[in-house]
C-alpha cells in the first residue's frame, strides 16, 4: 500500500552513475507501476535506445508507444525523446510554426538550439517530459498515471532537472520565461522524486551521496536509493576480515577436509581457495561499509539483486515484481 | 593438476581467458616515443579515469614527461593523484618515483575557464568584457552537456601546442558520447556555415535595432525568422545571444581551425586510442561501438583495456565441482533427513540416505566439523567466483567474435577501490602483466 504522501508521486526521474543499470532500473520501475494498474509511460532522453534494447524490440520512434502490458492491466508506453523533434513540437505547439521550424532546420538554427547551445537541448528534453505529466486530454484526467525518465547520469541529474531555473533567469519575461518556471513548478513539486541508481561500490556511492547532497541544495526532490546488482551471500560460516584464521596456516587443515569432500590434489587447490575466501570477506566488508554510508542519507534503500544472465526481458520482469510491492 | 579436473568437462585445463585476442603489449606503448598521446574511452563506470591514471604513473616512472588530462575524476582518485582542486592548470604529481627521469602532471579540466581562456586569448580587452558579462555566455560555458567535450578538444590541443611533454594521457568524458568531441570540427562547421548564424546575427550589426526592423532593409525571410526567434525567446534573451553571437564571431573561425587541427592531431600516427571496458554485456556493447566509431573517424586504436577481470588460482575445479564436494561436507555436518544429497566420486560415495557420513565420531569431531564447515564455505565462494569467470568469458567471447583483431590487455579485478599512488602503480603492473 503506498502512502498519501508517495500515492501523489507521478514523475520518477531515475539516475544513476553510469554502470550502475539505471536504465534497467526505470524500466523495471515502470512495469512495476503498471503493474499496480498505473498507465505509465517510460521516457528515455539520452537518445541511445537503451529501452528499445531492454524490451528486444526495434528502436523507439519519436512516438508514445504501447511496448508492455501489465497483468493488472496497467499498460506502459515508450518515448525516446529526440530533441530536434522536441523543438518543432514546442514551436508548433506554443507557435503553431510548423512551416517556420522546417524553415529554421534549413537555416541550421535547430542545430544551433540542440548542439551547440547545449543547454537548450536540456530545457526540450525537460520540457517534453514534463508535458506529458502534465497532459489532460479533453481537460479529464492525466493522460499517464504516471511518468519514469530514464535521465541523465547523476554527476549531471541537478543541473540537468535545474536548467528552468537558469533559464528563467536568462529570459526575464515572455513565453520561455513562463514555460520555464513551469516546468520547475513541476520538477520541484511532490509530484516529482529523483531516484538514484547506485552499486555497493566506493565511487557509486560516493557519487549518490555528492547528489543526493546537490539535489537537495537545488530544492529538487530526492525519492530513494536503488541498490543495483546486489550479490546475494554465497557462504556463511566463513571468519569476518581480518580474522586470523582463514590465513596460509589453515592450508594443510583445509586441505584435509577438501579431502573428506571427496577431491584430490587439495594441497594444491587450498591456497587459491584461501586467498578467494580473503577475497571475498573483504568485498562483504566494503558492502557493509558502504551500506552504512548509503544508511546514512535518510532515504529509503531499495535492494535488487543481481541478474547472473545480464539484464533480459525476463530478469527486467523480475526485477519489476520485486519493485512491484514497494511504496514508490 | 589431472585428478581434480576430471570431472569438470566445461573447462579444459589452464582455460585461456577467452583467449583468441591478441595481447596488448602495455609497456612498449608507453615506452615509444613517437607516441604523443594516449585517449583512453570508454562507457562511463569502467575505470576509464583510473586506467588513464595508472597509465600516467607507469609511463612517468619508466622514464617519460607525462600529464595526464582527467575530466570530472571520483574525489578520491583526484585526491591520488595530489589534485584538491579544480584549477585548469597541470600540477606535479608528488611521490613519483623519478629515478628513471620521468615526471607526471596531472590536471582536472574546469570547462569554464577553459572557455574564458579562449575568449580571452582570442578577443582585445573590451570585445572579451563583453562577452564574459553576457548572461548567455555565462550560462552556456558553465557546463551542459556537450560543452565539456568541445574544452576536452580545445585543453587536449593547448597541452600538445605546449610540447612541454613526452606524452599526453587523456580520460575523455563520462558520457555515452564520449566520441562527441570528433564531432566538433564537423558541428561547428556546419554551425558556420549555416546562414543562422547571419540571421541572428543581422540586427546586432544593423545596430541594435529590434529584429522587426530588418524587415525594413526587404529581407522579408530573415524578418519572419528573427521575429519568430524573438517572439520565442524574449527580445531581451535575443539581444543577450546576438551580442553574445557577434561578439564570438570573430573567433568561431580560430575555433575551428583549432577544433580542425586536434582532430588531425589525433588521427596522427603519434596517437594511441585505448578503448576500455569489462567484462560485462553493456560495457562490452559499448567498447565494440568505440572500436567502430574509431575506424570510421580513421583514429589509431591501439587496442583494449579489460578492466575488473576475475581469474582463479583454483580454475581448475569447476563450480559444479565445487559445489557438489561443498554438499559433502554439509552432509557430513548435517545429515539430510531425506537423504537427497548428491555426492560426486570419491570416498563418501557410498553414504546412505539418512546417514550423515562421519558425523560425531571419533576425537576431534569438533575440530574436523569446523573445518569442514569452513571448507564447504570456501568451496561456494569459489563456485561463485568459477560461475562469474564463464560469464565474463562468454561475453568476451561475443566482442572477440566482432573484432578479433583488438589487442586485449587485462586487469585482474581487485577487491577494493584505488585511494593512492600504490593502487594506481598495482593497476600498472596489472596492465602490463
Amino acid at each position: 500500500m503506498s502512502s498519501s504522501n508517495s500515492a501523489r508521486t507521478r514523475l520518477h526521474v531515475v539516475s544513476g552513475k553510469g554502470g550502475t543499470g539505471k536504465t534497467t532500473v526505470a524500466a523495471a520501475l515502470a512495469l512495476a507501476l503498471a503493474e499496480q494498474g498505473r498507465r505509465t509511460l517510460l521516457v528515455e532522453v539520452e537518445g541511445r535506445q537503451g529501452i528499445a534494447q531492454l524490451f528486444e524490440t526495434e528502436a523507439l520512434p519519436y512516438e508514445e508507444r504501447r511496448i508492455a502490458i501489465g497483468p493488472g492491466g496497467g499498460e506502459v508506453y515508450a518515448l525516446a525523446v529526440d530533441a530536434e523533434r522536441a523543438l518543432l513540437d514546442y514551436l508548433q505547439m506554443f507557435y503553431k510554426l510548423g512551416g517556420a521550424g522546417r524553415a529554421l532546420r534549413r537555416l541550421g538554427a535547430v542545430d544551433f538550439a540542440t548542439t551547440i547551445a547545449p543547454g537548450l537541448r536540456d530545457v526540450l528534453l525537460t520540457g517534453k517530459v514534463c508535458e506529458a505529466v502534465r497532459r489532460r486530454p479533453d481537460g479529464g484526467g492525466w493522460a499517464y498515471d504516471a511518468v519514469v525518465m530514464d535521465a541523465p547520469p547523476t554527476g549531471r541529474i541537478t543541473r540537468f532537472l535545474g536548467v528552468n531555473d537558469e533559464v528563467a533567469g536568462l529570459a526575464r519575461v515572455g513565453p520561455i520565461h513562463h514555460q520555464a518556471q513551469a516546468v520547475m513548478r513541476v520538477l520541484k513539486s511532490a509530484e516529482t522524486a529523483v531516484h538514484l541508481v547506485t552499486l555497493l561500490e566506493e565511487m557509486p556511492v560516493q557519487e549518490t551521496a555528492d547528489g543526493v547532497a546537490e539535489l537537495r541544495a537545488a530544492g529538487l526532490p530526492v525519492g530513494s536509493v536503488v541498490v543495483n546488482m546486489v550479490r546475494p551471500p554465497v557462504a556463511d560460516g566463513l571468519p569476518p576480515a581480518g580474522d586470523p584464521s582463514g590465513s596460509d596456516a589453515d592450508r594443510p587443515v583445509l586441505a584435509a577436509a577438501l579431502e573428506r569432500a571427496g577431491l584430490r590434489g587439495t594441497t594444491a587447490l587450498a591456497g587459491p581457495l584461501l586467498a578467494e575466501g580473503r577475497a571475498y570477506g573483504r568485498r562483504l566488508a566494503l558492502e557493509a561499509a558502504q551500506r552504512a554510508e548509503l544508511a546514512g542519507l535518510g532515504l529509503p534503500v531499495r535492494e535488487l539483486p543481481l541478474l547472473p544472465d545480464g539484464a533480459d526481458l525476463a530478469g527486467l520482469y523480475r526485477q519489476a515484481r520485486r519493485l512491484r510491492d514497494l511504496e514508490w | 593438476m589431472t585428478d581434480v579436473a576430471s570431472g569438470g568437462a566445461e573447462l579444459s585445463e589452464d582455460t585461456p581467458a577467452a583467449g583468441e585476442s591478441p595481447v596488448l603489449a602495455v609497456d612498449p606503448l608507453l615506452d615509444d616515443p613517437g607516441i604523443g598521446i594516449v585517449v583512453c574511452c570508454g562507457a562511463g563506470g569502467v575505470g576509464k579515469t583510473t586506467t588513464a591514471a595508472a597509465l600516467g604513473v607507469r609511463a612517468a616512472e619508466r622514464g617519460r614527461r607525462v600529464v595526464v588530462l582527467t575530466i570530472d575524476p571520483a574525489r578520491r582518485l583526484a585526491q591520488s593523484m595530489g589534485l584538491t582542486e579544480l584549477d585548469n592548470v597541470p600540477r606535479p604529481v608528488p611521490g613519483i618515483d623519478r629515478s628513471a627521469g620521468g615526471e607526471l602532471f596531472a590536471m582536472m579540466l574546469d570547462m569554464k575557464r577553459t572557455f574564458d581562456e579562449i575568449v580571452e586569448g582570442h578577443a582585445d580587452p573590451a570585445r572579451a568584457r563583453a562577452i564574459l558579462d553576457n548572461p548567455f555566455y555565462q550560462s552556456l560555458s558553465a557546463g551542459f552537456a556537450g560543452t565539456q567535450e568541445y574544452m576536452a578538444m580545445e585543453k587536449l590541443g593547448q597541452l600538445a601546442a605546449r610540447g612541454e611533454w613526452d606524452l599526453i594521457v587523456v580520460d575523455t568524458p563520462p558520457s555515452r558520447s564520449a566520441l562527441d568531441f570528433l564531432d566538433a570540427p564537423q558541428r561547428l562547421g556546419s554551425f558556420l556555415d549555416g546562414r543562422f548564424i547571419r540571421v541572428l546575427m543581422a540586427p546586432a550589426k544593423a545596430g541594435g535595432r529590434a529584429g522587426r526592423k530588418v524587415m525594413s532593409l526587404g529581407m522579408a525571410g530573415l524578418s519572419l525568422f528573427t521575429g519568430t526567434i524573438g517572439k520565442i525567446l524574449g527580445t531581451a534573451l535575443l539581444r543577450d545571444v546576438q551580442t553574445f553571437v557577434a561578439a564570438m564571431d570573430t573567433m568561431f573561425g580560430g575555433f575551428r581551425a583549432r577544433a580542425d587541427a586536434t582532430y588531425r592531431l589525433l588521427q596522427a600516427p603519434g596517437t594511441a586510442f585505448l578503448v576500455v571496458s569489462a567484462p560485462e554485456r553493456d560495457a562490452l556493447r559499448e567498447a565494440a561501438y568505440f572500436v567502430e566509431r574509431l575506424a570510421a573517424d580513421r583514429m589509431p586504436l591501439a587496442g583494449m583495456v579489460l578492466n575488473r577481470v576475475h581469474t582463479s588460482g583454483a580454475a581448475r575445479l569447476s563450480a559444479e565441482r565445487a559445489e557438489a564436494a561443498a554438499e559433502v561436507l554439509d552432509a557430513r555436518k548435517n545429515p539430510a533427513p531425506d537423504g537427497m544429497v548428491d555426492h560426486p566420486a570419491g570416498q563418501d560415495a557410498g553414504a546412505g540416505p539418512g546417514a550423515g557420513p562421519g558425523v560425531g565420531s571419533g576425537v576431534g569431531a569438533g575440530v574436523e566439523e569446523d573445518a569442514d564447515r569452513f571448507a564447504s564455505a570456501l568451496l561456494r565462494v569459489h563456485a561463485e567466483r568459477m560461475r562469474q569467470i564463464t560469464r565474463e568469458e562468454r561475453m568476451r567471447a561475443r566482442f572477440t567474435a566482432l573484432h578479433p583483431d583488438v589487442p586485449v590487455a587485462e586487469v585482474a579485478a581487485l577487491a577494493e577501490d584505488v585511494h593512492d599512488l600504490a593502487g594506481l602503480r598495482a593497476i600498472g603492473d596489472l596492465l602490463a602483466s
